[in-house]
Parts: structure tokens; sequence; C-alpha cells
């Protein structure tokens, strides 16, 4: 894809003549701010346009939906705080709710360890390390909804890899997707495989702006390897883990293509995600209403999550 | 890293350490344990791709089919229209690459180098939007979209019709101009030389030109990763897709393959075909501008 080169204003411009436009008729000579200033909004004006239609209005709209009955075919009507109240009885969501915190819990850690520890491992000069940078990568950049496909089949019971290769060391693989216990581990096996290489290479950039000179001094005073990340590599690399954690987070709390396509939720509501309980309730049984309360109160939990993450991380600075 | 470094570089003048030797051979074991594991999937799912239908539930594990076929993909291709959607996908994704580039490179250049007023508070407002989850607005879009004005049978007011829901334009339009787009455009016109635009506005050149035949021409590199970038997000779009284009002609190669996946949950050679092919297109755009999509990923980590 070569950018612009669809369009034709640059020859048109070039035969007009001249760099800069040099040889055009001499025009009226503005004040330079104003002209700017008018430039300035008419170059923005795409952007802010879509920035009020798709995000303002949306988001003022969710908050006034979840007040209301709504199903496309009539008019919203007001129902007031009905669909909260509704929320505190209703089981499923709660369990969606469960659900991913549970993994959450796990699958952020997680991520942070290992991508971390493969940036540090990659972020030496040693024959290979690119390839294997390019490797680790190459999951990021697949689909979602392809990846949950093959690892389905991985994960088959009988036939698939993982429990082929687990029989070859004596262990009876489980049916993964089918288990109500093991089907929740698989998804985070799954959504690991493919985000641990995005978050290994911002680990990498954060790591290269680490100041040599403090593994050098670290060296000289005789810290080891415990030490020297413990007290160099983590704190420097506080604001990259910050916005790993946040932007993991924010993800992993609205997790649903995977449990989509591997469970549909099952076996059991045990993969059953907000987003996916959010979705049927709109979309499905048309009740916009009711998911919009659903939306609001999953925004509201991803809000206080990221804010004490924040307030934790804050606070450490000061250690 | 550099403790580590420093270190085995005065083992390298002593390359008979055998605490050297043991280290570096557990090094790269893991490094190549942990490679398979990411290869997995890709190994298998092509392995098993080309295989005939009685190879595919063997024990052991067959890795080379002793028959290649190409049966898997053209059942796959039989079952479902993935040449249509294969279209449906690319319009997308190409759409959000033109729209992005241009809306983004014009509000990022005005971001960073024009005056105009309330420009910082703009920024920072289309900036924190990137903080509100996709969830929440997923239902109100929808309903905008639907009662898009004098589209799919709407009156002025947007009512009447579906609006703009089952067409391909839906999925491109709310993120025509995203706000990563804008920011990371304006970020790189931030480090391009001022004295450009201000020799060129001397010699009487309109802002316009000056973005376009100035600046521009040098964000190339930016350029090319956010277009890699946008096509990544577009043509593996899933939830969002799924939501506003209910016309199975207008299906994309993910709402196909989910479907197919659904309907066909055992015959895993057809599957892993259309996986492959609903893969390919972002792989050979991986391998052939690799550095970009890490530049770009570099980058979002590192504001």
């Amino acid at each position: 894809m070569q950018p612009g080169t669809g369009i034709t204003q640059p020859s048109e411009t070039a035969a007009q003549g001249g760099l800069f436009g040099l040889s055009r008729p001499a025009r009226k000579p503005k004040p330079l701010g104003e002209s700017q200033a008018r430039t300035g909004l008419v170059f923005i004006a795409p952007a802010m346009f879509l920035f009020a239609v798709f995000v303002i209005l949306p988001a003022v709209t969710a908050f006034y939906l979840s007040f209301t009955e709504y199903d496309i075919l009539r008019p919203a009507r007001w129902v007031g705080l009905d669909n909260y109240r509704r929320l505190l009885d209703d089981s499923l969501f709660h369990r969606g709710l469960r659900n991913v915190t549970l993994y959450t819990a796990i699958y952020v850690p997680s991520m942070i360890a290992v991508s971390l520890l493969l940036a540090s491992a990659l972020n030496r000069k040693r024959p290979g390390v690119v390839f294997f940078r390019a490797i680790y990568y190459l999951p990021v950049v697949t689909s979602p909804v392809a990846a949950s496909t093959v690892w389905m089949w991985l994960l088959n019971k009988d036939f698939g890899v993982v429990n082929q290769l687990l029989g070859t060391i004596g262990i009876n693989g489980p049916a993964w997707l089918a288990n109500s216990r093991t089907a929740l581990y698989a998804i985070i096996i799954v959504t690991l495989w493919q985000g641990i290489g995005g978050n290994m290479i911002i680990y990498l950039a954060g790591l290269q702006g680490v100041p040599n000179e403090l593994y050098e001094a670290a060296r000289l005073d005789g810290a080891n390897a415990v030490q020297t990340f413990r007290d160099i590599t983590w704190p420097m690399l506080r604001t990259t883990t910050l916005f790993v954690v946040t932007v993991t987070l924010i993800g992993s709390f609205q997790l649903f293509d995977q449990a989509y396509v591997m469970t549909q939720g099952g076996p059991g509501y045990a993969t059953l995600t907000p987003v996916y309980h959010i979705y049927s309730t709109g979309f499905e049984r048309l009740q916009m209403g009711y998911a919009s309360s659903q939306a609001f109160i999953v925004f509201l939990v991803i809000l206080f999550v990221t804010i004490i993450q924040l307030r934790i991380n804050r606070e450490n600075v000061f250690v | 890293m550099a403790v580590s470094l420093t270190r085995s570089r005065a083992a390298r003048r002593k390359p008979l350490s055998p605490w050297f030797l043991v280290r570096e051979g557990l090094y790269y074991a893991v490094l190549i344990v942990f490679g398979i594991f990411m290869m997995l999937p890709f190994l298998w799912s092509v392995s098993t791709s080309f295989k005939p239908d009685d190879q595919i539930f063997t024990t052991p594990i067959q890795w080379i089919p002793t028959e290649f076929t190409l049966d898997q993909y053209r059942s796959a291709f039989e079952t479902f229209p993935f040449t249509r959607y294969f279209f449906n996908t690319a319009l997308i994704a190409i759409g959000g690459v033109v729209t992005n580039l241009l809306f983004g490179s014009l509000a990022g250049f005005a971001f960073a180098r024009l005056n105009f007023p309330a420009r910082q508070a703009l920024f920072r407002a289309l900036l924190s939007s990137m903080m509100i989850p996709g969830v929440v607005t997923l239902i109100p879009t929808y309903i905008i979209l639907r009662s898009w004005p004098l589209f799919g049978g709407n009156n002025l007011l947007g009512q009447g019709g579906i609006g703009l829901l089952n067409n391909l334009a839906a999925v491109v339009l709310p993120g025509a101009a995203g706000a990563f787009a804008v920011f990371m455009m304006r970020q790189f016109f931030l480090t391009l030389p001022s004295d450009l635009g201000e020799a060129a506005r001397i010699d009487g050149a309109s802002e316009f030109r000056i973005y376009w035949e100035v600046y521009l021409p040098l964000c190339k590199p930016a350029l090319a990763t956010l277009g890699i970038f946008t096509f990544q997000a577009g043509w593996n779009a899933f939830l969002f897709p799924l939501v506003v284009l209910q016309d199975p002609n207008k299906s994309t190669v993910q709402m196909g393959l989910a479907a197919f996946s659904y309907s066909y949950n055992t015959d895993y050679g057809p599957l892993m075909a259309a996986s492959v092919v609903a893969t390919l297109p972002t792989i050979l755009l991986y391998l052939y501008a690799q550095r970009y999509f890490t530049q770009g990923i570099a980058f979002t980590g590192n504001k």
C-alpha cells in the first residue's frame, strides 16, 4: 500500500509549475495566523466529526440507553433503574464477571512475566535473537478467529497435538474445551500465545531505553542477576509496565472472540464473558437497553481496576 | 543486560569454560522449546490442510503427509463462499487504511504544526477517547449506523430503513480516523524540523501544499507502519462486523470462518484450510514488511 498514490493532487499542482507555488499569481495577503487557524480547523474536521459521531455521541447514548427499554422496533421507553435492579439478580451476568475476573487474574500477571522474560532474553547481542523475535511475534498478526479454530484442533481430546505430546510423557490430557474445569484455562493459553509477542516487543523497546551505565555500576558493585533485575530493570521499566498492564487489562475484561469461537461460552457457562452476554442480550434477544446497562457496569469495573492499578504503581514510585 | 553481555565477552576469551557452554546451551534450548510452542499451531494447521481425510485422525502424529492434496482447500471453498468474503474483507481493510492515512495525517499535521483555537484541548479529548472500552460504544454505534440519514431506505431523519447496516462502509466509518492514527501522525510530524514549512510558507505555499508536498513525503515510514497496523486490525476484526453485517453476502473472512467452525466443528481438514487462507494475507504482509510491524508496536508502548 503506497499511501497517497491514488490521488491526483500532486501532479495537478505540479502542472501549475513552480516549487511551492512561486509562479502562481500573487494572492491578496492575509494575516498568517488567521488563515492558519482556518486551515487547521479544516484539517482536523474529518477526524473531529467522526470523533463526535462515533465516540462522544455513543458514550452519551450508552448511558441514556441503560435507563431504557429498547428493542429497535419501538421507541426507547424510560424505565429508570429497572435494568440495574435486574442486573442484581442476573446470575449469568454475575457468572460472566466472575469468569473474566479469574481470567484476568491469571492472564495479566502471566503476560507480564513471560513477555518481560522473553524481552530480557532477546535483548542480548547473540546470533539468532532477531530470528526468535520474529517467530515469537508471528502469532500477533494472526486473527483471533483463525487462531481459535486452529487451537480447537490442537486441543482435540484424542487426536490433537497437545494431548498426543502429553501422551508421550505419560500424561492423559483432558478434553480441554469440553470440560468446564479446563475450558477457561485453555482460553488463557490461546490468548497468551497470541498476545505475548506484542508485549515482548514493547518491553524490548523499553529495555533499549535503560542506560547502560546503570548496569555497569551494578556490575562494579558486584550485584547478581536477580539484584540487577530487581533494582534496575524492573524500576526503569515502570512506565512500560504501566502501559502494558493497562492495555492488557482493558482487553482482557472484554474477552469475546475466543470464547465465541472455541466454546460458545460453555460448557455450562464456564467461559461465558460479559461481552458475550452483552452481545447475546443486545443483538440476539434485542434487549438493547438492558445490554447497555451491562456494558456500563463492565466499563465501571474496568475503570475501577485501572485506577487501583495506577494507584498501586504510583505508590511504588516512592518506595 | 549489559551485565551478562560483559561477562560473556570475558568468557569468550576462554571459550572452553564448561560453565559458559552449559549456560549458552541452556539459553538456546529454552528459546528453541518456546519457539516450537509458538510455531506449533502454524505447523499443525498447514500440515492438516494438505492431508487427505484418512490421514488427519492418526496416532501417533504424522507431521508430513505421505500424499499431498488440495482437497481440503477445495472443500472449504465449496462449502462457504470464501472468495466473496475475501473480497469484502479486503475492501474493509483497504478502506480503513486509506481513510486513516489521509484523515490521520491531516489531523496529525494540524495538531503538530498549525495554530488554531482549542488545539490542546481537542487533542487531549481525542487522546483520552482511546481509554473508552469498545464494549461501551458497541450498541449505540450500531443504533447510529442504523439511523444514518438517507442510506439504506432511511429518510432525512434516519427513519424507515436500515441505514448503513449491511453496508461495508459501516465497518470502515466509525474507525476511519482513529485516535491512534491521529496521535501517531502528530508525534511523527513533531519530529520533523519546522523550518521546512516556514521556508515554504515564506514562498507563499498554502498550508495544504506544505502538508502534501513538503511534509507528507517525509512521513513514508510512519505511514507504512500505520497502514500495516490498520490493515491488520481491519482484516482481523470480528465482533463489530458480526454485529453490523447481517447479510451473509456481506460477511468478512473472519465471520465466515467462525460460522464454518460452528457448523462443521469436526471437519478439521477444511477448517484448517480455511484458517490458513484467513491468516495468509497478514502473515505475508508481516514477512514482507516486518520492521514496520515491530516499529509500530514499539511506538505504542513508549509514548
